[in-house]
C-alpha cells in the first residue's frame, strides 16, 4: 500500500524580551538556578501579573511577518494543571482569542517550487520552569529562572507532507523570527522547540489517520529523525494489523529512541478560563501602524530583491536571504567587492565551510564581510588567482593579517602578469617536456584541449601558482599550435 | 482615648494630648485583656507596633505627619506583611512569613500608621461567620454566643471591641459589609479597581476588593484616603484620580434620591431588621432625601452566579498551595502525587475544599458553558439591573443581611443556608459597585447595619451619606460592654 504522511507542527518560540512576560525579572539564559525568579515568578500568595508590552509588540510583529490577521482584542486564559515547575498551578496562555490569527509561511521545495503552509494561529504564553532530576539524591530540584519567559506558540494547519517539508518549514520560521529580531534563534538553549503531530493514511484517502504528538524537539536534525522514525513506526504498526493510538510521545535525540509519554485517556482537563487578573489586550490602529513601520525586510522580499538587484540564482538567493546575519554579511561583502556573484560563491563556499568546521556563526567569523570583499576585489583585478585567494583567505581566517592586501604583500603572492616573464617560463617548460610537445602536436584537434592541461599545470607549478592562469593558457596555445 | 475615633485620635496626637506610644500601648493592653475570649487577632505584633509608634511620634515632632500617623490599626491576615506571618486563617499558611509587603499595608506603613497585628478571618476569606478559621472562631463582642460575620470577622470584632482604632478588611461577596453590620461598625467596600490587590492573597480575583472597617464614616474616609489609588502592579486597578474623601462628608443630602429595591424587602427579611432599615430611611427623609421604589429583577440570581464564579476563580487561585515551595507540606510524601494530595487535604479546611471542588467542577470540560459561562452572563444582567436602577435614583439602600448575627454553630452544618444569607451583598461585588454598611439600630440585642450601594467610583458620596446619618444618630457611637 502507498502511504501518505500528514504533519502539523506546534512551535514554541522564546521571545527576546529583556524581562519576563508578567514580571520584571531578567530572561537571560544560564544564570544560577532561581536567581532570576522574583515573587511573581515564584507564584507567591498575593502576587499579580502585569503584561510586558514588548512581548505583545513582538507577537504582533510575528503576525505582520506572516501576513496574519492580528486580533485587536485578545485574551489571556489560565490553563490549570499541577506540576512542580509550574509555580502557580496554572499557565497563563491564550486559547479562544489568541493575538495572531490565520496566516501563512511559504517554503521552497527541493524541486524549486513553492508551497504555502497555513498557520492556524499563534498565541502568547508564559514558559514553565525546569525540573532537575540529577544531583538531588532521589529528589528533584526546581529551577524557576525560565518560569515566565515569554513564548509565542505557533500552530500550523496539517499541511506538511514529509520530514523534508517539515525541516524546510522550521528553517523558514527560524529565518522569519530572527529577521524580525523577536527571537535569538539559539536552538541549543531551547529558544525554538518543536512539537510534531504525525499521522499516516493510505494515499488518496481523505480522512486523517490517528495522530501522535512528539514533544519538545530542539533541533532540525532531531525533528527530521523523530518524524522519519514515527512515520515508519505507524506504517509498520498498521501493516502488521495494529492501530495507532492517540498519544503524546518523547524522542531522545541522543539515543534516537522514542517512547510513549501518555495516552489521550490520561490527558488533563485543563479547565481553561479567562485570567481574572489580566484585562483583555486591546490593540489600536496607531500601535499597528507604528509596528508596521518598524518591520524589517522579510526573507521572501529579500530573496526577490537579491534576484532582481544582484542577478543571483533562485538557489543562491534563498540561502543568502534565509537569515538576517548571512544576508547582512552578503550585502556588506558585495558593497566592498562590487561583485555579488563572487561574494555569493565565497560565502556559500569557503566561508561557510570554515564556519561549519569551527562550529561558529557568521557573526563570529574572523573574516569580516569587508575583509572578504577586499579579497574578492583582488581576484577581480587579477592581482591574485582564485587558487591563491584561498590561501589568502586561510591566512585571514587565522588572524595573521587584517586585509587581503596585507597578506598578498607580506607573502609575495602577487600574480605574475608580465608577458615576457610568462613566455620565458613557458619556453622552459616546453623545452624540458619535448616528448609531450611532440605528442600534442601529433594529436587531432579534439584531443588537444585535454592535453594542454598538462602544460598549464606544469607552468603553474613552476610559478608557485602566481602566474595568471588565463595568460598562461593563451600563450601556451599560441606556442604549441604555432 | 481608645474609645475615640481615628479623627479624634489624630487631633489628640497633633495637639500632643497623647503620644502614639501611649495610644498603642493602651490597645495592646486591651488586646491582652479581652482578645483571649473574642479571638479577633491571629498575630499581635507588639514590639513592631511599639517601634512603629515611636517612629510615628518622631515624625509628628518633625512636622510631616499624615492623618494616619501614629494611629494603631489592624490588618486582615490575608494582606502580605513583610517579615510577619500571613496565614489567611489557614493551616496551609500557618508557617508562611510573607517576604514582601502588600500595597495596602505598605501605604499604611508609609503614612506612619501603627500595625497592632493581623486579624482572624474565615480561611482564605471563604465564609460568612468566621467559623472557618484554623485559629478558631471569632466571637461577636456584642454577644459572645453570636458570630461576628465573615470573612473579615476578626477586623470587625477588633474594631467593635475597641481593640484597634480601625482595621482593613476585604470583601469578595460581603466580607466587609456583613461583619461590619453584625458588629455595629462602619465598613466600606470600594469600587472594584479603586484599591490595589497587590499582596492581597486572592480568593476570587474579579470580585476581591479591600476596604476600611472603622467606627465612623469619617474614619472610613480617612483610611480610604490612604488606601485608594492606582498601582501599576495590579492590572485591574484603575488609573483614576483619588479625591479627598473627607472633603465632602458634610455635603447636604437635600434632593438625594434613594432607591429601595422591592426585591430586597420580601418574606426572607427578618421583621426586626426591616424595621431598623425603615427607621434609617425615615431619618434620611428628614435629612432631605426622597425615596423611590426600584427593581433589580435578577437579584436572587446573584447567589448561584456568585457561587459558580467565586469558587471557579478560587479553584485556580489556590492551586499554588501545593506543598512544593511554601506553606504546609505533609509528612514523608511517598511521591509527587502523594505530596499534592495529602498536603492539600491536610492543609485546607472543609469550606475551602468544598469551594475548590465546586469551582473545579464548574470549569470542567463539558460543564464550562452550563456553569461558568452562564454565570458570567448572569453577572452582566445583574450589573445592567443596577445601571438601570441608577437611572432613577442616586443610591440604593437596603439591609446587609436578612437577619442579625446568628448563633455560633447554628449554621455550620448547612453551607447552603449560609450561602443564602449573602443575598444582599453578593450582587454588589458581581457588579463591581461600592457598598457601605453603617450601624442603624439593634435587633434582638444584636447590631443591624444599613447598606448603601453607590454607582461606580461614588465612594465620596457614600461616605457623605454615611457621615450625615451619623451626625443625626448615635448608633455608631455605641460599644459593647466587655467583661
Amino acid at each position: 500500500m502507498q502511504w501518505e504522511t500528514v504533519i502539523g507542527l506546534e512551535i514554541h518560540v522564546q521571545l527576546a524580551t529583556k524581562t519576563k512576560i508578567f514580571s520584571g525579572a531578567s530572561t537571560a539564559f544560564g544564570a544560577t538556578p532561581n536567581t532570576q525568579a522574583c515573587a511573581v515568578d515564584l507564584g507567591l500568595p498575593g502576587i499579580l501579573p502585569v503584561v510586558n508590552e514588548e512581548a505583545i509588540n513582538m507577537a504582533i510583529k510575528f503576525g505582520l511577518g506572516i501576513d496574519a490577521e492580528i486580533n485587536k482584542v485578545n485574551v489571556f486564559e489560565r490553563k490549570n494543571y499541577f506540576y512542580p515547575d509550574l509555580p502557580k498551578g496554572y499557565q497563563t496562555t491564550q486559547l479562544e482569542k489568541p493575538i495572531v490569527g490565520a496566516g501563512h509561511v511559504d517554503i521552497t521545495l527541493a524541486d524549486g517550487s513553492t508551497k504555502s503552509i497555513r498557520i492556524h494561529h499563534a498565541h502568547l504564553e508564559e514558559d514553565a520552569g525546569k525540573s532537575l532530576h540529577e544531583d538531588f539524591h532521589g529528589m528533584s530540584g526546581i529551577d524557576l529562572n525560565r518560569a515566565g519567559t515569554p513564548l509565542i506558540e505557533i500552530v500550523t494547519e496539517p499541511d506538511i507532507r514529509n520530514a523534508e517539508e517539515a525541516v524546510a518549514f522550521a528553517k523558514k520560521l527560524h529565518s522569519i523570527v530572527t529577521t524580525l529580531g523577536i527571537c535569538d534563534g539559539d536552538m541549543s538553549q531551547g529558544s525554538m522547540r518543536f512539537d510534531v503531530n504525525v499521522s499516516v493514511r493510505p494515499k488518496g484517502q481523505k480522512e486523517f489517520g490517528t495522530r501522535t504528538e512528539t514533544k519538545n524537539l530542539n533541533s532540525f536534525k532531531f525533528m527530521e529523525a523523530a518524524i522519519l522514525k514515527e512515520v515508519e513506526r505507524q506504517i509498520d504498526l498498521i501493516e502488521d494489523g495494529g492501530t495507532v493510538i492517540q498519544e503524546t510521545r518523547l524522542y531522545n535525540g541522543d539515543t534516537g529512541e522514542a517512547r510513549s509519554m501518555r495516552s489521550k485517556e490520561e490527558a488533563n482537563d485543563y479547565r481553561y478560563f479567562p485570567c481574572p487578573d489580566l484585562l483583555p489586550v486591546i490593540i489600536d490602529d496607531s500601535c499597528l501602524e507604528k509596528l508596521q513601520a518598524e518591520m524589517p525586510e522579510m526573507p521572501d522580499a529579500k530573496k526577490a530583491r537579491f534576484i532582481a538587484d544582484f542577478g543571483l540564482s533562485d538557489y543562491d538567493a534563498e540561502i543568502l536571504s534565509a537569515d538576517q546575519a548571512t544576508a547582512n554579511y552578503f550585502e556588506a561583502a558585495t558593497r566592498a567587492s562590487d561583485d555579488a556573484k563572487l561574494s555569493a560563491n565565497w560565502i556559500m563556499g569557503e566561508l561557510s565551510k570554515s564556519l561549519n568546521q569551527n562550529s561558529i556563526s557568521i557573526t563570529e567569523s574572523p573574516v569580516t564581510a569587508d575583509m572578504l570583499g577586499g579579497l574578492i576585489k583582488r581576484i577581480k583585478d587579477n592581482t591574485i588567482s582564485g587558487k591563491i585567494a584561498k590561501e589568502v583567505f586561510e591566512v585571514l581566517w587565522q588572524g595573521e593579517c587584517s586585509t587581503a592586501d596585507e597578506v598578498i604583500e607580506k607573502k609575495g603572492l602577487k600574480q605574475v602578469t608580465d608577458t615576457g616573464a610568462i613566455e620565458a617560463m613557458i619556453d622552459e617548460v616546453l623545452a624540458s617536456n619535448a616528448q609531450q610537445v611532440e605528442n600534442y602536436r601529433a594529436a587531432p584537434d579534439d584531443k588537444r584541449g585535454k592535453m594542454i592541461g598538462f602544460f598549464v599545470g606544469q607552468c603553474m607549478k613552476a610559478s608557485k601558482g602566481k602566474a595568471n592562469p588565463g595568460m598562461v593558457n593563451q600563450i601556451l596555445k599560441q606556442k604549441l599550435d604555432g | 482615648m481608645y474609645d475615640k475615633t481615628i479623627a479624634e485620635q489624630s487631633r489628640a496626637l497633633a495637639n500632643g494630648e497623647i503620644s502614639s506610644v501611649e495610644l498603642t500601648q493602651t490597645y495592646l493592653d486591651r488586646i491582652k485583656q479581652f482578645d483571649g475570649d473574642i479571638n479577633s487577632f491571629i498575630t499581635v505584633t507588639e514590639s513592631l507596633a511599639l517601634k512603629q509608634a515611636e517612629a510615628a511620634d518622631k515624625r509628628r515632632t518633625a512636622g510631616n505627619a499624615s492623618a494616619m500617623t501614629g494611629i494603631p490599626v489592624a490588618h486582615k491576615d490575608l494582606f502580605c506583611t513583610e517579615g510577619v506571618k500571613t496565614s489567611c486563617g489557614s493551616k496551609m499558611l500557618d508557617n508562611f512569613v510573607a517576604p514582601y509587603e502588600s500595597t495596602v499595608t505598605g501605604k499604611f506603613k508609609d503614612a506612619g500608621a501603627v500595625m497592632l497585628g493581623k486579624t482572624n478571618m474565615d480561611e482564605f476569606a471563604m465564609g460568612s461567620s468566621n467559623e472557618n478559621s484554623h485559629y478558631g472562631p471569632v466571637k461577636n463582642p456584642w454577644d459572645k454566643s453570636a458570630i461576628p460575620g465573615g470573612s473579615s470577622g476578626g477586623s470587625a470584632a477588633a474594631v467593635a471591641a475597641l481593640l484597634a482604632a480601625g482595621a482593613t478588611g476585604t470583601d469578595t461577596g460581603g466580607s466587609i459589609r456583613q461583619p461590619a453590620s453584625h458588629c455595629g461598625i462602619t465598613g466600606l467596600k470600594p469600587t472594584y479597581g479603586r484599591v490595589s490587590r497587590w499582596g492581597m492573597v486572592a480568593y476570587a480575583s474579579s470580585l476581591d476588593q479591600a476596604g476600611p472597617m472603622t467606627r465612623s464614616a469619617e474614619d472610613a474616609a480617612i483610611m480610604l484616603n490612604t488606601m485608594a489609588g492606582f498601582d501599576n502592579r495590579d492590572s485591574t486597578c484603575l488609573d483614576r484620580e483619588v479625591p479627598d474623601y473627607t472633603a465632602t462628608l458634610n455635603d447636604s443630602l437635600e434632593g438625594l434620591t434613594i432607591g429601595l429595591p422591592k426585591e430586597y424587602f420580601t418574606a426572607g427579611l427578618d421583621s426586626e431588621v426591616e424595621q431598623q432599615i425603615q427607621n434609617a430611611i425615615t431619618e434620611y427623609e428628614k435629612l432631605g432625601a426622597k425615596v423611590k421604589e426600584v427593581s433589580l429583577p435578577n437579584a436572587e440570581l446573584c447567589i448561584p452566579a456568585y457561587y459558580v464564579i467565586a469558587p471557579a476563580e478560587a479553584s485556580s487561585n489556590l492551586s499554588r498551595f501545593d506543598g512544593v515551595r511554601f506553606g504546609y507540606r505533609c509528612e514523608a510524601p511517598k511521591d509527587l502525587m502523594d505530596l499534592y494530595i495529602r498536603s492539600r487535604s491536610e492543609g485546607f479546611g472543609e469550606e475551602v475544599k468544598r469551594r475548590i471542588i465546586v469551582g473545579t467542577y464548574a470549569l470542567s470540560a463539558g460543564y464550562y458553558d452550563a456553569y461558568y459561562r452562564k454565570a458570567q452572563q448572569i453577572r452582566r444582567l445583574i450589573r445592567d439591573d443596577f445601571l438601570n436602577a441608577f437611572k432613577e435614583c442616586d443610591v440604593i439602600m437596603g439591609p446587609n443581611a436578612p437577619t442579625p448575627a446568628f448563633d455560633l454553630g447554628s449554621m455550620s452544618n448547612d453551607p447552603v443556608a449560609m450561602y443564602l444569607s449573602d443575598i444582599y451583598t453578593l450582587s454588589v461585588n458581581l457588579a463591581g459597585l461600592p457598598g457601605l454598611s453603617v450601624p442603624a439600630g439593634m435587633a434582638n440585642n444584636r447590631p443591624v447595619g444599613l447598606q448603601v450601594i453607590g454607582q461606580h467610583f461614588d465612594e465620596a458620596r457614600l461616605l457623605n451619606i454615611g457621615h450625615r446619618f451619623q451626625q443625626a444618630t448615635d448608633w455608631h457611637q455605641k460599644s459593647p460592654a466587655l467583661v
